[in-house]
């Protein structure tokens, strides 16, 4: 029997796993505003097998990589799961890249990628848990509490 | 050990190996930065040098390197008179002056500005500052002065005295002196103490550094670094009076001290140094700056490949 605490959907993406309390942040980094074509289902401190978690349900959209990336840094136990007719067809464990590329703003207002220079943000993971990230160029390590406010 | 073509843009970039050879390197270069011998080691090679921000020291002794060893150099002292004022970025500036040129030396106020222009820049860069960032040829500089005072670094107990909390200067010096395991004593007023995670850089290299508020146990300190507590870190004037006061290194202080103990900062100065100490064999500060000049000269002669 399929665990479902969410309403089965056809086609789409069901973001499992999420750090309890930041499906609302998952959804930010999404871009997915109010007024989306999408339907969007969220469930909150769901009771799971490796304890409390966030799941968000995302109709006929299929998350490509880079918007994966995203989530990993505020959700960085969430799986991917792709749905095609009722079915989990893909699953992915989001994965921090080791190097972050044009997604975090720099909070340093004097980093050079913050000025009118042709180059995107770049950070390094420092640590993976808990969570670490430098800036490449000003060596900056942001406040990982404040990440979200920080995505480009 | 290959520099050839390598950028010089944070001292963390090189190993312990590398920096004693680079160091090694410099002492060689002393009689030539010192003008007692000639050089055309560098001859045919031209520098630019690029300083959006002024400088005294970093910049002259630069020239002065580049030409002790017969090279030329080409460059601004300030960006007023470039297209940088026009708006040109700062990518364009370098990817313009580097097919002027066979190395880069720039300053700049914005922090990664090295490592960027490096990124663009087939020739080498050297960092002689960005922003509040890194400072790695002013940190060499400091490693080669305390190695050629008193012999060695390991095992030395250094102080950092002043403010340690902002300036990254003084977190890549403190860095690089656990790196050689150095002992490390922090002075400084509570507010301006070295952050944790600089503490913390130095016990994962095996050094524990003291923290301290005053200068006590003055007999048992080689090195006294100080670094100048800037006025704007305190909203009372009062306060600022009282805590600068506290940290003047003078002769009242120096009179417990060993004979082999050396003063260091990386200057200008203000009043942390009473002026009566320049005239001891304490006062290392001059020295240093002038080791400036075979510092740079090594790096330029390794980047640019003529010493390996
Ligand atoms: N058709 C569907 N509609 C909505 N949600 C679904 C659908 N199919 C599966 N899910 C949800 O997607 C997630 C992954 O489903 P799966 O069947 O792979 O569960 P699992 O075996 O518990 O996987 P995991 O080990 O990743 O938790 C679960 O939260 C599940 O409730
Ligand atoms: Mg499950
Ligand atoms: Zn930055």
């Amino acid at each position: 029997m399929k665990e479902l605490k969410v309403q089965p959907i056809k086609d789409g993406t069901v973001i499992d796993h999420i750090t309890p309390g930041n499906a609302l942040k998952v959804l930010k980094i999404l871009g997915i505003k109010e007024g989306a074509n999408s339907v969007i289902s969220i469930a909150m401190n769901v009771a799971g097998k490796r304890g409390r978690k966030d799941i968000v349900k995302i109709e006929n959209r299929e998350l490509d990589s880079k918007e994966v990336d995203k989530i990993a840094l505020i959700a960085p136990d969430a799986t991917i799961n792709i749905i095609r007719d009722y079915e989990v067809v893909e699953k992915h464990r989001v994965s921090i890249p080791d190097e972050i590329v044009g997604i975090v703003r720099c909070p340093n207002p004097n980093c050079i990628t913050n000025s009118r220079e042709p180059i995107k943000s770049k950070f390094v993971v420092v640590s993976r848990k808990p969570l670490k990230i430098r800036c490449y160029y000003c060596g900056r390590e942001p406040d990982m509490e404040k990440i979200e406010s920080m995505i480009e | 050990m290959n520099f050839k073509g390598r950028d010089i843009v944070s001292i963390r970039d090189f190993t312990k190996e590398e920096i004693i050879h680079i160091l090694n390197v410099a002492e060689k270069m002393f009689p030539i930065a010192k003008g007692e011998e000639k050089s055309e080691l560098l001859h045919g090679y031209i520098m630019a040098s690029l300083f959006f921000e002024p400088s005294t020291r970093t910049r002259l002794s630069f020239e002065a390197a580049m030409k002790r060893l017969g090279g030329s150099v080409i460059g601004f002292a300030q960006p007023g008179t470039t297209s940088v004022m026009k708006g040109e970025t700062l990518a364009d500036t370098i990817r313009t002056a580097e097919s002027y040129c066979d190395v880069i030396v720039m300053r700049h106020p914005m922090e990664g500005s090295a490592r960027m222009a490096a990124e663009f820049a087939s020739v080498p860069i050297i960092n002689g500052g960005d922003g509040a960032g890194h400072h790695p040829t002013q940190c060499l500089l400091d490693l080669f002065t305390i190695r050629k005072e008193i012999g060695s670094i390991e095992g030395k107990k250094i102080a950092l005295v002043g403010d340690l909390k902002y300036g990254r200067t003084v977190h890549s010096l403190a860095y690089a002196l656990a790196l050689f395991k150095a002992e490390m004593i922090f002075i400084a007023p509570e507010q301006l103490q070295m952050p944790k995670e600089v503490v913390d850089e130095c016990m994962k290299l095996g050094v524990e550094p003291e923290i301290a508020n005053d200068i006590t146990n003055i007999e048992d300190i080689d090195v006294l670094y100080v670094t100048r507590i800037q006025k704007e870190r305190f909203p009372d004037p009062e306060e600022y009076n009282k805590v600068a006061g506290s940290y003047r290194i003078d002769m009242n202080l120096l009179k417990n001290a060993k004979d082999e103990l050396i003063v260091m900062h990386p200057l200008p100065r203000v009043d942390e140094i009473s002026p009566e100490v320049d005239k001891t064999k304490h006062a290392a500060y001059f020295r240093q700056t002038f080791n400036g000049v075979p510092v740079r000269m090594a790096l330029l002669a390794l980047v640019l490949g003529v010493v390996k």
